[in-house]
């Protein structure tokens, strides 16, 4: 099943499978890499922006007399300066770069200012006197996809349904279990709030540094809205501070541009933390409603769905989350026969869209709930009827596609259930309880729980996109050593993208020294650093570079050298051939000469989902972890401590092991933060906690030690048979944390994060 | 620690004000005196409230009062039988140096905030704010602590249940500032207890404090973030202390049965008066107390019976 | 406007500030010294853990103005002459971080932690970073870290 990955050749130090240092880690160790929010410039001003208190208001006037007389300030700008498209978005642009007649949600922003110093800045942006009709906002899912509820946008509120038909629409099965479940709204709780640097070039153009995840579709959106030609418009991605899909959306970019078009100086923008929950979109909170069907033996028959995605008031990516929540709807097992209704609708709450895993995450979620739920009925055991149902290469998804790559589900199960479990808790150490040195427990009401989930998504762009990278890379001779200089846009975010360009480019080209040149828009497209798929798209153009730029190299050796060596080969940084080894090094033939070649790598083609049946081959392909988490449950007061995450999880092939464990580890500690505490909470449109001291994140006393299995079999698809890692650690370990707060607690726990007083039974959770 | 009127715009951020002068004396006499001469100025101890409602300019005080360069505000000492405690000695020193004498103050103290908070952050700035949430506040009610205050010329002392007056609300007049607290020093086992929704760097949930007094055959409760102040729970201590009477349970230091446990956090559930916010419900608030309540009695009582 | 002095990274300087500036942005914007990051504004996070006179704080909660007369280390100091601090080194080596923001006040976290505790357990150094927040590495190699150094420290320290 191993698929054959890297040509043999001398082993080249740093390279691909090795787990190469960050070249970023000197710098961020030292305090002295540039992150966004650090950059400067000369006479630069400061921009803040000013944000509807309502989530749902028309806008009867807007004053910018006060703020723009205020001391300091240079300019004040609204709707009516935006001299291009007035509205943006990734896949739909209803998105009013400032509003102008209707606000949608609390935050929404309606004017801009600058200034010279940020206090200032922000004071005259509560100066803006805007006046407003405040309406009742429509907040609930279900009442906006309801006949007659008013429309929030000209298009209606449905922003998308994805509707799948497979199979037999009238199987019927021996045991049916049905369940209704919710997913709260979480949050990419990025350590580095939003921020950048636009510097006009004093022709008509401008320069942006910013932290982003995908820097072409920035500048897309802001050639449209700037009405300026693309070539005008520079992005470099400036250090970035985490993300996690919360940086696919525009945040500043637009606005920063804006005001430094308008005043002709530099403009910093940067939020604060509260500003970033009103300034970035969250994970979608879900309700779904599951049928499963199965017969007394614990085949699955059927699997019906009702699926809402709660989009908020503009639609950033929900289209291609509810494509993901409806298509992985049913979890990687075989599911014959499925009945699935997808949406994501517009309320007049925050805008969700982009976060680590995608709409998989809501589901799997409610499958994997359904799954125990179903074991229950059948009284098997829930690993065990997760191994019976368990896909595996060829099977056949619920959209019909064929599973092609390995799919190797019952293998990771069975190593995680295999992997030894944890020692009893020390009763006598109140840091290592549930409450920790909170002193809530000495070991009363503390009972243990284990339990198991599976997860799948699909890796990289779906239904059609031709999703692709490019990357140039350039082969010269710097102090009498080959350098290989490599350039794409891609954007590191944390993941390591930079590290794995280095080591593509060593393993190709053999050459030690390697530059990676900051990401920006002067080259074509690198796509997002998101869907788990910067590594393959990326890493696929660096490679197709490099081998364009070895072919070349060869082929100039062999000009030089003549024919008498026959076929020549690089090794190391040898040029060798069959018969006389090495002939000459890659400097010899280099010389001041260098070679470069700029490459795409696109992925294999897909296809739409049929609007009537959902099928079609729409995925690139797919990515499958499962999870074990053992807890320790305070039964009493419905406090957890995790005590251990067990995972397995096919990698494809670790480019870097050190970068792949620490994408596993990290995915863990966020999918634990959804089970167990984080949600911004929101009352008639409003965010109630959107703060660090209300918005909880898992702190270093509550994310265990992780046990990671990490497989390695080779994607026939993908460059070195890698698949991306990012998002599968954060899919099931959440369910599998609440399988393991069941088993302790034997209460239903249908919602997500799981609270307290559902541990507790002050809910009265029907089940 | 009330400010001036600010104007609060819709995302809670303070508008306009003017410029802010910066106090920073070396000895609490002087302190005194620029407090009665500046009334509005707000004092700072460890920063932690204040610096989050400065940073989101929520307040714009004419002035602040910079208390930690005043040595005699952090020290403390044992005078007969209390601790007179500085209202700016650091809870890392709180958690290393008083267990002996204050334990329920000192296992509090080692609940707030993190290293980092712990090593600035002084029971005065808590008292200061004010808050229910205030984790060092519990013990003291308690405790039976006093609160000493002072303006210039003059002191006075008050307990606790008379300085807190209010969520963020306490009895402190403008020209006063806060300068210790005296405890009686723990004549029996003192217990605290914490709920949050995660296992470390969290505001409470709810808390509960407890004190035994061997000597005087008395149990205290306070509990915190459960209410608009820091609440006891008089009927609690009345039943378990006339319970333990009526079982003998004081002399013969057998255990407390499990009925009794129950009844006694019963009535300290039905002493809180919670809400429902963003932390907690209202319902969850209640029950957890009762549960918390019902163990810190069990673990004080058991040291109790191991006091022998 | 008021005049502060105070040491950083043992040098001397001279300021006028603000009275309501808080520390790590007088650290940040005056000095330049932009290794200290802010990531909350509510002395939740730890990003801009500093020390102050040898313990760490968070620079958040301190106003420059309170800094009169003190010594405050950032992360900036740590490296001497080229060579990265077993802290910083050790972060490094064990892959402790991705996108990074919160190392600088993981470090000095862990520096203050380091410095007066020998010996620790995973138990101890967890609890002693318990007000540090990172979203990236889900902390495993943040504490392998922690062990490496502080066992590089000792050893260096008996040599």
């Amino acid at each position: 099943m191993r698929a054959p990955t890297i040509q043999k050749r001398t082993e080249q130090r740093g390279g691909v499978g090795e787990s190469v240092q960050r070249p970023d880690g000197v710098p961020k160790t030292k305090g002295e890499f540039a992150y966004s929010s650090d950059l400067w410039a000369e006479n630069m001003l400061w921009g803040a922006t000013t944000r509807s208190p309502h989530p749902r208001a028309r806008i009867v006037s807007i004053d910018t007399r006060e703020a723009l007389a205020t001391p300091r300030v240079r300019t004040v700008l609204t709707h009516e300066d935006v001299p291009g498209r007035k509205s943006y978005g990734m896949e739909v642009p209803d998105q009013p770069v400032l509003a102008w007649d209707d606000v949608r949600y609390q935050g929404e922003a309606v004017a801009l200012v600058a200034a010279d110093h940020p206090e200032a800045a922000r004071r005259a942006a509560g100066r803006v006197k805007i006046e407003y009709e405040v309406l009742e906002p429509l907040v609930d899912p279900e009442t906006a996809l309801a006949d007659g509820a008013p429309a929030l946008h000209p298009s209606g509120n449905v922003i998308r349904h994805i509707r799948i038909r497979h199979g037999d629409q009238e199987a019927s099965a021996e045991v049916v279990v049905k369940g209704d479940y919710q997913v709260g709204m979480q949050d990419q709780a990025f350590l580095g709030p939003e921020s950048g640097l636009a510097i006009p070039d004093g022709e008509g153009g401008i320069d942006l540094y910013v932290s982003t995840q995908w820097l072409h579709i920035d500048l897309d959106q802001l050639a449209a809205s700037l009405d300026l030609p693309p070539s005008k418009v520079r992005i470099t991605l400036a250090g970035v501070g985490g993300a996690f899909g919360a940086r696919e959306d525009l945040s500043i970019q637009i606005h920063c541009c804006l005001l430094a078009l308008e005043t002709g100086r530099p403009v910093k923008m940067m939020y604060g933390r509260e500003e970033s929950f009103f300034g970035h979109v969250h994970r979608h909170p879900a309700r779904l409603h599951y049928e499963h069907g199965a017969m007394r033996d614990g085949r699955l028959v059927y699997v019906k769905a009702r699926i809402v995605l709660d989009g908020g008031a503009y639609a950033s990516s929900s289209t291609a989350v509810c494509a993901n929540a409806a298509c992985f709807s049913c979890g990687p097992y075989n599911v014959p026969n499925a009945t699935i209704d997808a949406y994501a609708v517009y309320t007049d709450n925050p805008p969700c869209g982009a976060m680590r895993g995608f709409g998989a995450v809501q589901t799997c979620f409610a499958y994997e709930s359904q799954m125990d739920r179903l074991a229950k009925a059948l009284d098997i055991d829930p690993v065990e009827l997760r191994r019976l149902n368990a896909m595996d290469t060829g099977a056949t998804m619920i959209t019909g596609q064929e599973v092609e790559g390995p799919a190797p589900v019952a293998e990771l199960l069975k190593r995680v259930r295999n992997a030894p479990l944890p020692p009893d808790g020390d009763a006598m150490d109140i840091r290592t309880l549930p409450g920790g040195v909170s002193n809530t427990t000495h070991g009363e009401g503390v009972k243990r729980g284990v339990g198991y989930a599976l997860g799948f998504k699909n890796i990289g762009y779906s239904e059609g996109f031709d999703d692709f990278s490019t990357a140039r890379v350039r082969l010269s001779v710097v102090a009498g050593e080959p350098q290989v200089e490599v350039h794409s846009a891609a954007s590191e975010v944390g993941q390591g993208v930079v590290t794995v360009q280095m080591q593509i480019a060593r393993t190709e080209l053999g050459v030690q020294q390697v530059v990676v040149l900051p990401a920006d828009t002067s080259i074509g497209s690198s796509g997002s650093s998101s869907a788990s798929r910067q590594t393959w798209m990326t890493g696929g153009a660096v490679k197709n570079a490099c081998e364009a730029v070895r072919a070349r190299l060869l082929q100039r050796a062999a000009q030089r050298l003549g024919k008498r060596h026959g076929k020549l080969t690089l090794d190391g940084a040898n040029i060798v051939s069959a018969g006389s080894g090495s002939v000459a090094s890659i400097s010899d033939i280099v010389g001041d000469d260098p070679i470069e070649e700029t490459k795409e790598y696109h992925h294999r083609k897909t296809f739409p989902l049929d609007p009537r049946t959902g099928q079609g081959n729409a995925h690139v392909a797919f990515a499958f972890a499962a999870h074990r988490a053992v807890v320790d449950v305070d039964l009493d007061l419905g406090l957890v401590r995790v005590v251990e995450m067990a995972t397995a999880q096919d990698v494809g092939k670790a480019l870097n092991p050190q970068a792949v464990e620490g994408q596993i580890e990290g995915g863990i500690a966020q999918g634990l933060g959804l089970a167990l505490m984080e949600e911004i909470q929101i009352s008639q449109g409003r965010i109630l906690n959107p703060s660090f001291t209300d918005y909880l994140i898992p702190t270093i006393l509550d994310m265990p030690p992780v046990r990671a299995d990490v497989l390695e079999l080779g994607d026939p698809h993908a460059p070195y048979g890698l698949k991306g890692v990012g998002e599968p650690p954060t899919i099931s370990s959440t369910p599998a944390i609440v399988a393991a707060l069941r088993d302790a607690t034997g209460r239903p726990l249908t919602r997500v994060p799981v609270r307290p007083d559902d541990i507790v039974g002050l809910d009265g959770q029907s089940g | 620690m009330a400010g001036p009127a600010n104007e609060v715009d819709g995302l809670g951020r303070c508008q306009g004000g003017k410029g802010l002068e910066f106090l920073q004396p070396t000895s609490l006499t002087e302190a005194l005196e620029l407090k009665a001469a500046h009334p509005g100025a707000v004092p700072l101890a460890g920063g932690t409230d204040l610096m989050v409602d400065l940073n989101f300019d929520r307040l714009r005080p004419e002035a602040m009062l910079d208390l930690t360069r005043i040595d005699e505000l952090k020290q403390w000492w044992p005078h007969d039988d209390l601790i007179r405690l500085g209202a700016g000695v650091s809870y890392t020193r709180l958690v290393s140096e008083i267990g002996e004498y204050l334990p329920g103050l000192a296992i509090a103290s080692r609940t707030i905030g993190s290293p980092q908070i712990r090593n600035r952050a002084t029971v005065g700035g808590n008292l200061g704010t004010s808050s229910p949430a205030g984790d060092a506040l519990p013990p003291l009610l308690a405790a039976g602590a006093e609160i000493e205050v002072a303006s210039a010329g003059s002191s006075r002392r008050m307990p606790f249940r008379d300085f807190m007056i209010g969520p963020k609300k306490n009895a402190l007049a403008p020209e006063e500032l806060i300068v210790a607290v005296h405890i009686p020093k723990a004549r029996g086992p003192q217990q605290f207890s914490k709920i949050g929704t995660r296992n470390a760097m969290v505001i409470s949930v709810a808390s509960f404090a407890l004190a035994i007094d061997a000597g005087t055959r008395a149990i205290s409760c306070a509990i915190g973030s459960a209410g608009p102040v820091i609440l006891e729970a008089p009927e609690a201590d009345e039943f378990i202390e006339s319970s333990l009477e009526e079982s003998g349970a004081w002399d013969a230091r057998s255990r407390i049965d499990n009925s009794v446990l129950q009844r006694f956090g019963e009535l300290v559930a039905q002493g809180a008066r919670p809400i429902t916010d963003v932390r907690g419900t209202k319902a969850y608030r209640q029950h957890a107390l009762a549960v918390i309540a019902a163990r810190t009695l069990t673990w004080a009582w058991d040291d109790y019976m191991a006091s022998a | 406007m008021r005049r502060v002095s105070l040491t950083v990274n043992a040098v001397e300087h001279e300021a006028m500030v603000e009275p309501r500036q808080l520390l790590v942005y007088f650290l940040r914007e005056q000095l330049g010294l932009t290794g200290t990051n802010v990531g909350c504004d509510t002395s939740t996070c730890g990003a801009c853990t500093i020390l102050l006179n040898g313990k760490s704080v968070k620079s958040c909660t301190v106003l420059a103005v309170q800094a009169e007369g003190t010594e405050v280390t950032t992360i900036e100091a740590l490296a001497q002459d080229g060579d990265l601090h077993p802290l910083q080194q050790a972060f490094h080596e064990t892959h402790a971080l991705q996108c990074g923001y919160c190392t600088p006040g993981m470090i000095m976290a862990a520096l203050d932690l380091i410095t007066n505790n020998e010996d620790m357990d995973e138990d101890e150094i967890r609890t002693g970073l318990e007000g540090n927040l990172c979203r990236c590495t889900g902390y495993h190699n943040i504490v392998k870290a922690i062990q490496q150094a502080s066992s590089e420290m000792r050893s260096f320290a008996t040599k």
